[in-house]
Formats: C-alpha cells, structure tokens, sequence
C-alpha cells in the first residue's frame, strides 16, 4: 500500500468530511451556494449542510426533456447540469441599477444602487459553467465599460469547481472544448468525486487559504486512475459542433433555406436565450414610485427572440422567428468571434434541454453549415 | 471612479419647436464641473432621461466648440419622446453620454465633403455642417443633399438657403412628393446626384438617414468611382445601455451604440441589405 500512496500530497477528503468544506467557507465569510433539487431539476441555491445537496441524482437529459432519477449512490455531483448555473447570481433576472429622486422644485438627483454584496461561494462549478463564466467577464468587465452591479459581485466569489464524472445525452462541451475536465484556471478549488470521497487542488492562493484548514489526507494513485477513467467515458459525448471556421460559413448561409424550416418550429420563446450561460442582453426600464418623487432605473432579461429586442421607430426589425433564430444561433455561434475571440456556446446543451420543442442547436447548424437543406 | 451608466441633471435652457413633431432642445447639466468637462465629437449621441419614463438615444447637433450648451433635435415618435416634447425652460431630465464614434472629421480635411441625408436623418450631420462651416478653410467643395417623404417633412428651410450661400457650397434637396412652392428638386435622392459636382477621388461621403436611402446612395456613389473606404454612414439601432452592454443594437459583428453609429461602409457592407440584423 505505502507504494500506492505519496505522503506528500494532501489532496484527498473523504466523503464523511465534506461538511468541514462549508463550515471553513462560512467562517471565512462566504454564503454558500450550491446544487439542490428544486421543482425536479437541479439548481443553485444558498446551502449550508451536505444534507441538502442532491445526494445520489442523475439528470435524464434529452431536446425538451429533463428528468431526475435517484441512483441510490452516496455522490453529490453525479448529475450533470441544471437549467441554470452562474449566471443568474452575477447577471441577475431584474436589478435596480441607479434611483432618481425628484425634488418639489423638479431638480432630480440621481445615485447608484449597486451596494457591496457578501463574498458567495459556489460549490459544484462545472468546467461549461467556468468557460461561461469568462466570456461573462469578456462581455461586463473587460470591454470599454465596466459594469460595476456585475463586478461588485463578480469580486467576492469563491469557486469550487467539479470536473463531470458523466456527461448528459445533451452535452458536447468536448467539441467546443470547455468541458468535462477542468483545464486551466478561473477556479479557486477543484474537487474530482469517487464514491468514498473527493482529490481536492487549489487553484488560487483564496483556495489555498481554505484547503489548508480542511481534514485532508493522502490520495492514492488508484483514486487518480479512476478519476481519469470516468473522465475518459464522459468525453464520449454523443453530439457535437464542427469545429470548422462556423463565423464564415454561418454568415455566408444567411438565405439557407433550414431557416424557414426552423421558423415553423421554433416558438420564439426565450428558454434558449434564459439557460445559456452566456447570452447577456438585457432591456432597461424605469419604474416610477407611488408617491411621484422616486423612480428606479431597472435592468431586466431581455432576448432576441422578443420583438421589443429589434424595436426601432415604430417597426420591429426583426420581425419573425426566422430572422430572431438567425440572429440568435449566428450571434452565438459566428460573429461572438468577432466580438470576444471565440464562440459564444460552451457545449453545455442547456438550449436543447430546455427548448419545448427539442430544437437542437447542434443538428441546425450540421444542416445549415452542411449544405443538406432537407435535414 | 464615476458610474458610466448613471446620467447627471441637466436643465432645458430653451426649447425650439421645429416643426409640428420636431423640436430642439438646448441644454446645459445644473453641476457647473460636469457642463465644464463635458466634450463630444459630431456623430455621437446622448442618453436623455425623462423622470420616470425611461432613456432615449439622441444625437448632438450642436457645435462641440460651445463649451456652454448643448442641442438635441428630436422628433416625437414614441412613449418617451412625446413626453421630452413637453418640456419647458427651466425643466430637468437626466444626460449620460456623450457614447459612440463620431465622424472622422480631421482625416477628411482637404478633401470634398459629400453629406446625403434623408428624413430628420440630417440631426447626426448638421453637427458637422455647423462644424465646417465654422472652419470652412480646412475643406474644400461641400455638397449637402437632402431628401424627404413630403416637402412638408422639410425642416431647417432657412438654414438650408442660408448655407447655399456659403462660398463653395453646393445644397441640394429633393422630395419625393411636394407642394406648392417647392422650389427644389421632385424625387429620390438619387435624382440630385446628377446636379452635384465633387471630385470622386478626393471626396469623403456622409450619409444618414434610412438604410434603404443610403444603400441607394452608396450605390450612385461608386457608380461614380468613389472608393467603399470613403463613404461614412451613421446607423441606428434599439440602444438601451450605450455602452455595448445590453445587446441590441447588435449589427452582425458590432454593437452599433459602442463601434458605430458611425461606420466606414466595408465596415458594414457583409450585411447590405439582409433584412432582419
């Protein structure tokens, strides 16, 4: 056994001592948040003992379709994603940006809204969820313009990631190339589940500020080899994007024909455009207080398949679903190129799952991009 | 660091009423420091704000040398541009901006200046025919091309007969349908490019207005042999945040509110005439 083991490497918490994990994040000022089964689907939420984590659940994932199914293993991450992960607790639904007070003499004066939020520490992070994360950062932080509701939160937090033990039959984050392990960085600890426990590393000196308070001894390389092995099967995705030049050629497909196809059932609904974790447009409104001397100035989700979103002068450019899919699949998967470097889709499948109607953007575009206009 | 996305008070110093939906406001910010920083370029726009009804992007129209005011042509087509089209003297509302590119004036120095605009699209350039008749020196041949639904439509009549008498310039204006005493051109714009005179290899072009305008425009232009690379034009979008946050002004690759509203044409071409970006 002594061969199996490097005593140097501290990296391994057992399953039993995962609580001390929360514990040591809530004494260091951190509100908890993590996956917990909520109207049958997995979602992140404040938690703050291992007994609400979603013990032994696999999601069932398919174009319109989402089920839970409990395994009966003792793994908290064995399921894969959920409609929504990150992005609505940095970019929020609805938030008040700046309020306007007016006085009886009509002078207006105007202050911010954003207040200093408390440090979150997010548990179960997935490699997808990081990727979005970033193209987040891209578009709120590293453009001309900051945006300071999405930074004051963005500051504070505290990542745990998780590489994926299994992917979703929705999945193809291996031919985007974000998932399922996590590579690079843009996390402060990375946990890598087996049945009896976790291989925990830091990626941050705030990861290391915690690791080192927590119970951890040797892992074993037999530990390690399974890591990689389950990591292996989950790249056996069963859809995925070509990862030819999709920027030239989607946007030389603008007349394809798969686009009216695609009008006849798309509902213009929105789902797609709410569980991505990247689409970032959002509508602001004014909301005028009871007693006339207040108003709120108000972020809200907004998406492209709307047609207030292209609303220009008394006409909507936009004015059917053929043209609000285009704009929204050519936007995502063409010119995020030319915007932020690379693709706007991290693989994550969330649109598909999520779409009533099982529209599967990887099928559209092997039609659009292929040259089959019959599908 | 100052929030980029809150506006600062500003004040309605005098209200012009342009036409029957057309008015212009001129305005200064109540905080003195803020009036005294505040710079723009031709092109660009603003953010008004009216007390619990919401923004609206409009462009400048004043000269950016008047440290000491500012003006807004606006015309009141919707929820929040009616109601600015109640204000009077004296009243408040909300300014954040300037936002955008605006024309690349100083690179078009010694050359013809070509500016084609339809509608109330003339608002983003007569900043500029302010700008250069004020330094009538650095140019040379100017052309200003108007054009309009309805000779009714015509705002600015004085203004137009006034600079047609300014030395080398050329004012043309068409309406597609006129009225009595019209004294200009009936029909498209694209019926005045036969009276204009530039020297297509040294002319810079300015358009605003209407794609569908433009694009017309843009085609008599290099039918003419003006290079793509020499045509500007300012687009409209939806804009709501300003600041390329927000997405929808989102034009194929740009967010028309942060790289544009003005673009050189080939910045734009890839999506001439595909309706629905």
């Amino acid at each position: 056994m002594s061969q199996d083991t490097d005593q140097t490497r501290l990296d391994y918490l057992d399953r039993p001592q995962f609580q001390s994990l929360l514990d040591v994040l809530q004494d260091a000022g951190f509100r908890c948040v993590g996956p917990q089964v909520s109207d049958h689907a997995i979602v992140f939420e404040e938690i703050s003992y291992v007994g609400q984590l979603p013990t032994g659940m696999v999601d069932r994932q398919g174009p319109g379709r989402y089920t839970l199914k409990d395994t009966g293993t003792g793994r908290f991450f064995y399921w894969v994603s959920g409609p929504q992960a990150l992005k609505p607790h940095l970019f929020l639904p609805r938030e008040v940006l700046w309020q306007v007070d007016r006085d009886d003499d009509g002078k207006l004066h105007f202050s911010s809204a954003c207040g200093q939020p408390q440090g979150v520490a997010f548990i179960g992070v997935r490699s997808c969820d990081l990727a979005a994360l970033d193209l987040l950062d891209r578009h709120f932080l590293q453009g001309d313009y900051v945006d300071s509701a999405y930074q004051s939160r963005r500051q504070q937090i505290f990542i745990i990631a998780v590489n994926c033990a299994r992917s979703a039959e929705t999945c193809f984050c291996h031919s985007t190339g974000d998932g399922p392990q996590v590579r690079g960085g843009g996390y402060d600890l990375l946990l890598s589940e087996l049945d009896e426990g976790f291989i925990i590393t830091s990626g941050s000196s705030k990861g290391d500020e915690i690791l080192v308070r927590l119970p951890l001894r040797a892992s074993t390389n037999q530990q390690h080899e399974q890591v990689r092995q389950e990591l292996v099967s989950a790249e056996q995705q069963q859809r995925s994007l070509p990862s030819t030049d999709l920027n030239e050629k989607l946007m030389s497909q603008l007349e394809h024909p798969r686009w009216d196809d695609l009008q006849e059932r798309c509902l213009s609904c929105g789902n797609c455009t709410a569980v991505c974790p990247t689409c970032f447009c959002h509508s602001e409104i004014d909301h005028p207080g009871l007693n006339g001397m207040t108003s709120e100035h108000i972020r809200e989700w907004d998406s492209c398949f709307t047609s207030g979103h292209s609303y220009i002068h008394g006409h909507v450019l936009r004015d059917d679903t053929r043209k609000r899919y285009r704009q929204w699949l050519t936007h995502k998967l063409a010119t995020w190129h030319d915007q932020y470097q690379r693709s706007g889709c991290v693989g994550c499948g969330r649109c598909i799952t999520w779409c009533p109607v099982g529209i599967d953007l990887t099928e559209e575009v092997a039609v659009i991009c292929g040259g089959d206009a019959h599908g | 660091m100052d929030n980029v996305g809150m506006p600062h008070e500003a004040e309605v110093v005098e209200k012009i009423i342009e036409s029957k939906s057309i008015f212009t406001l001129r305005l200064r910010f109540t905080d003195p420091q803020v009036q005294a920083s505040y710079r723009f370029l031709p092109g660009q726009f603003n953010m008004l704000y009216l007390y619990g009804a919401g923004e609206v992007p409009i462009s400048v129209v004043s000269d950016p040398l008047d440290e000491h005011i500012f003006d807004h042509a606006i015309r009141a087509v919707g929820r929040i541009t009616n109601a600015l089209s109640r204000l009077e003297q004296g009243d408040r509302l909300g300014v954040r901006g300037p936002y955008g590119r605006g024309w690349p004036l100083q690179e078009m120095e010694a050359n013809d200046l070509v500016l084609i605009t339809g509608g109330l699209g003339c608002a983003p350039l007569v900043s500029v025919i302010n700008y250069v008749m004020r330094r009538r020196e650095l140019f040379n041949r100017f052309v200003i091309m108007q054009g309009v639904k309805h000779s009714d439509d015509l705002i600015w009549r004085s203004r137009y007969q006034e600079w047609q008498q300014q030395p080398d310039t050329q004012v043309y204006l068409a309406a597609d349908q006129a009225g009595p005493g019209w004294p200009w051109t009936t029909g498209p714009i694209s019926a005045l490019f036969k009276q204009a005179e530039f020297d297509v290899a040294r002319s810079k072009a300015m358009l605003c207005g209407p794609e569908g305008m433009m694009f017309v425009a843009i085609d008599e232009l290099t039918r003419r042999g003006m290079p793509e690379s020499d045509i500007w034009l300012s687009m409209e979008r939806n804009m709501q945040c300003a600041v390329g946050h927000c997405g929808h002004c989102q034009y194929g690759p740009h967010f028309v509110c942060k790289q544009g509203p003005v673009f050189s044409y080939p910045e734009v071409r890839q999506l001439h005439w595909v309706a629905g970006f």
